[in-house]
């Protein structure tokens, strides 16, 4: 596909390379807020090391006129100025693409492609004519090209400079001279090429009703709404974010105006193991409490995990997942936690698990984890990840129904418990395997011992077989009523296809992009988003109904594909696995190329149409 | 057994404390300990010494890890629920259970193994919190539940029934908790209950983290000859250095105490510890002297005992002063006063349109 030579306004990618620690990160968030300001939707991808200063990072922008949220899996505009990754920068852009470069000093390797524009500009240079300073030359420099790319974009500098305005609220000198590096880049791009470029932006007015936001951002805001006042944690990436969120909200709409006391406790542990065992502490005693982790958190929570499973104690976990196995790469993405925590901790355990798509998403489970947790009395996993939990996502705005009211479940008070003749604590005694518990400073009729040895229905310490079943086969019980009140899977069977497409959490726009492109080239494809651990009753029916089946997730090991074929009734040769891990968000063209290879050779054999009916 | 269920028959002469209370109305289920183990003499101390500071029995709230000595929280105080959770991490539940609840009476039963190796570190972080609760070591210096390894607290020279020698230094819990800067720090012995039970009141009614390391012989597998955390072994070697009488709001301060030999201090609701100096050079307000002359007299083969360290000042560190909590439980706190409500969204997204 030849981007040159048609004039693709609103639907092009440009990715920026840069080091990190050098202030890119401001020029390249200016850059996706304008042209989300001119209501042109948009998607920014961060490809960041994990490093503070100078290793190599990316950063994708996707300007998407029909709004899909996923990478397309092409570069058009490359601005190249990081020196160390030159080559492979220059590699990955399409034919009849762009490069930009800082053409200070010569690159005459760069002239070695000729199916590309090769646009020089001596950022350094015109930076070091007009600032003064080694630190502010640099930073200046990277605002620079950001004026460059609003030559050759046609971008409206009164965006730019509204939205440096807000920024720096509190500083506006440097607005000032952020306004003049960007008018230092503009006006060379004007002055030396052809502006603007056939890839350009246009207003639209597809963006209002709309937020740019993280998904830890979002879900921190869902754990205020939930009413969360204990947050304990142990600092890892890519979830760090999530909890300086929930204390940056906290710090403003939670701060009793009389007293300036904190209607939260937020607090640093040691560890993720102390980290768990404050959360499953504070909720034992009547407090909605959380902690957000990456894999290796959760590697250390499942002594504690198994706990609150057999104790029946509910906590709220959010895994921001991030690429294993070991450490990794801690600053990339992946899907490769579904497995450890579906079933995290030793003996027979299985946990509730929630898959959001996108930060709206994470916004939503926050408030739905703490209910499902507190209804079930067990642990509730939030799996985000990297790619949702760190990046800016163009959503729909968060709402929020002033009737909601936070389902504590079953929990006795102490009128409840005096009516009583006697209270034990883990009965079925509504047959939906959920018993009923009481909090510490009820009443001593209340009190019960909590442990993760042996125990009776009625709260005992037991050894004894039977005894010893019975509790573990109503916990059973108790997944079967979790069936049925997890987020049910968000089905799109439209097309009536033998074919489906499976998947979960982050890959949904890619998925949602990849059946429009195979819709246009005549294949139809049906898609279930899966939701939920366990698998609500529409997973089974949509396995079932449909002949051949993509499953599409972020890992290697193909574990949405395993959970399947264990908990549901199908064969495992109906399952097609579409893998995609190496740390970067899976892309829209991956999904499609992926199943036209497989279909193709099939449909080559079937009559016309079978395949998509 | 603990499913064969404790006969709850009080004789009607037993006397009650101040809320019509026996003291059976504050024991717990049968101990299944090995008979003659410390432990249970601890569990009784903590029965009599609720059962004297006339406690509400479901505001105590009792937390344990793994092994012998946690289980005994499920002896006493049946009135008030208990949580007896994996190996080494008890401070983590009581600390988010406080952070909670702050207004009950959080009582911690730990061992030797359960703190000192596999939970030192959740120790040592509960003491940088000043977590407001009693922290009671059951030590014995040995895994009793696994029958007889040495435990962290093992001396130097001490000989397993086995036969094997401990060569390794021991980790002193007070020594470590009065470095950490702990504001409460006894040692007492299971067999003196004239010190332990007021220890466990001044601790329990202590703002801030109260450490007990209480040395309790475990007759099963630490009780023989050689070892240093026998019976004999250590009523020979405790050295009584302060002897804290707990003296309640309501109580006079009776004239038994001689004029210059004893300290009265003032604790935050108006209670008073009576300190006896029995050693009279031993300082227990002064952090520094105290660490050396305790150190010095362990070299020496003696445990100094009663309360070692205090400082009853407010402390700056404690969790909820640091965090600016209110003085209601966070668990109290009404969902429409944490919830900022839609207009408050409205409010909040505005940064990211």
């Amino acid at each position: 596909m030849s981007a040159a030579n048609s004039t693709r306004v609103n639907d092009f990618t440009i990715k920026i390379a840069t080091v990190n620690g050098t202030g890119s990160a401001s020029a390249n968030t200016l850059l996706m807020k304008s042209i989300f300001r001119s209501g042109i939707p948009v998607m920014g991808k961060n490809y960041f090391p994990s490093n503070i200063q100078g290793l190599p990072t990316w950063y994708e922008i996707r300007i998407t006129r029909d709004g899909h949220v996923a990478r397309s899996g092409q570069v058009d505009i490359m601005v190249a100025m990081n020196a160390e990754t030159y080559a492979r920068d220059v590699r990955e852009v399409a034919a009849g693409g762009y490069l930009v470069y800082d053409s200070t000093w010569p690159r005459p390797a760069l002239l070695k492609r000729e199916d590309i524009t090769v646009l020089g500009v001596p950022l350094a240079q015109l930076c070091n004519e007009s600032f003064n300073g080694v630190r502010t030359r640099i930073l200046m420099k990277n605002i620079c090209y950001a004026g460059v790319l609003a030559a050759l974009l046609d971008l409206d500098l009164e965006r730019i400079r509204e939205l440096l305005a807000e920024t720096y609220a509190k500083k506006p000198q440097l607005v000032e001279s952020n306004m003049k590096a960007i008018q230092l880049g503009y006006d060379y791009a004007r002055g030396a090429f052809a502006c603007p470029l056939p890839l350009r932006v246009e207003k639209m007015a597809k963006t209002a009703g709309h937020i740019m936001i993280d998904g830890n951002t979002a879900a921190a805001l869902g754990c205020v709404y939930a009413g969360a006042t204990v947050a304990a944690w142990y600092p890892i990436t890519p979830s760090t974010s999530l909890m300086d969120a929930f204390k940056m909200f906290s710090d403003r709409m939670r701060v009793d105006p009389a007293s300036g006391r904190k209607n939260f406790a937020f607090i640093q542990a040691e560890d993720e193991l102390a980290a768990i065992g404050m959360v499953i502490g504070a909720m034992w005693n009547g407090a909605r409490a959380f902690t957000a982790t990456s894999g290796p958190g959760i590697s250390l929570m499942n002594e504690f995990l198994g706990l609150a499973y057999y104790a029946e104690v509910p906590a709220v976990i959010f895994d921001i997942q991030r690429v294993g196995p070991s450490t990794g790469m801690p600053t990339r993405t992946q899907q490769g936690d579904l497995m450890e925590c579906a079933y995290a901790s030793h003996g027979d355990t299985r946990h509730v698990c929630l898959y959001p798509s996108n930060p709206e998403e994470c916004f939503y489970m926050a408030v739905q984890a703490f209910d499902l947790a507190e209804r079930l009395q067990t642990p509730v996993l939030v799996l985000s990840d990297l790619d949702i939990g760190m990046n800016d996502w163009m959503c729909r705005d968060l709402k929020w129904d002033d009737n909601y009211r936070p389902d504590r479940g079953k929990v006795l008070g102490k009128a409840e418990v005096l009516e009583l003749k006697k209270f034990y604590r883990f009965l079925d005694l509504d047959d939906d395997g959920i018993p009923y518990r009481t909090l510490p400073g009820v009443h001593p009729k209340a009190a019960y011992f909590t442990r993760g040895s042996g125990h009776t229905q009625y709260g005992a310490y037991t050894e004894d077989s039977a005894d010893y079943q019975v509790v573990l086969d109503r916990l059973l019980r108790k997944w079967a009523t979790a069936k049925k009140l997890v987020p049910r899977a968000v089905i799109d069977a439209t097309a009536g296809a033998p074919v489906g497409l499976v998947s979960l959490g982050s890959c949904d726009g890619a998925v949602r992009e990849a059946i429009e492109v195979l819709k246009s080239r005549g294949v139809g494809v049906d898609y279930m988003r899966v939701r939920s651990f366990p698998f609500s009753e529409d997973v089974e029916r949509f396995l079932t109904a449909h002949e051949l089946l993509f499953v599409v997730e972020q890992n290697r090991d193909a574990q949405l594909r395993a959970l399947l074929t264990l908990e549901t009734a199908v064969e495992k040769s109906r399952l097609r696995s579409l893998l995609h891990y190496n740390g970067l968000p899976i892309s829209s063209s991956f999904i499609v190329e992926g199943v036209l290879a497989e279909l193709q050779p099939r449909q080559r054999l079937q009559p016309k149409g079978a395949a998509h009916g | 057994m603990t499913f064969i269920a404790k006969p709850k028959v009080a004789h009607p002469s037993l006397p009650k404390n101040a809320l019509g209370f026996t003291r059976r109305d504050y024991e717990g289920a049968l101990s299944t300990l090995c008979a003659g183990c410390g432990h249970d003499s601890i569990t009784a101390a903590i029965v009599e010494a609720s059962w004297g500071l006339a406690l509400e029995p479901q505001n105590v709230v009792k937390l344990s890890g793994i092994g012998c000595s946690s289980k005994t929280t499920a002896y006493f105080v049946s009135g008030g629920h208990g949580f007896n959770s994996v190996h080494g991490r008890m401070p983590s539940i009581a600390m988010g259970a406080n952070a909670a609840n702050r207004s009950l009476h959080y009582i911690g039963v730990s061992g030797d193994g359960d703190t000192l190796s596999i939970g030192l570190g959740q120790f040592c972080h509960a003491i940088r919190r000043n977590l407001n609760m009693l922290y009671i070591i059951e030590n014995n210096g040995v895994y009793g539940l696994t029958k007889g390894q040495f435990s962290a607290s093992a001396d130097v020279g001490s000989r397993a029934k086995k036969g094997e020698t401990n060569f390794q230094p021991p980790i002193d819990p007070v020594l470590l908790a009065m470095t950490l800067g702990a504001s409460f720090v006894a040692r007492s012995f299971s067999g003196d209950k004239q010190q332990l039970v007021p220890l466990i009141q001044a601790g329990l009614k202590h703002q801030g983290f109260a450490l007990i390391d209480v040395l309790s012989p475990c007759v099963t597998f630490n009780d023989h000859e050689g070892s240093t955390k026998s019976y004999a072994y250590t009523r020979e070697h405790y050295e009584p250095a302060v002897h804290a009488d707990f003296v309640p709001l309501e109580r006079e301060i009776t004239a038994d105490y001689k004029e210059g030999e004893t300290l009265p201090l003032i604790m935050h609701d108006g209670s008073r510890i009576v300190l006896r100096k029995l050693d009279a050079a031993y300082d227990p307000t002064n952090r520094t002297l105290a660490a050396a002359q305790i150190q010095e007299r362990m070299k020496a083969g003696e445990y100094l005992t009663g309360l070692l360290f205090v400082d009853l000042e407010p402390a700056q560190s404690a969790f909820h002063v640091v965090n600016q909590t209110p003085d209601a439980p966070l668990n109290s706190i009404p969902f429409e006063v944490l919830s900022p409500g839609s207009k408050g969204l409205e409010k909040a997204l505005a940064r990211y349109r």
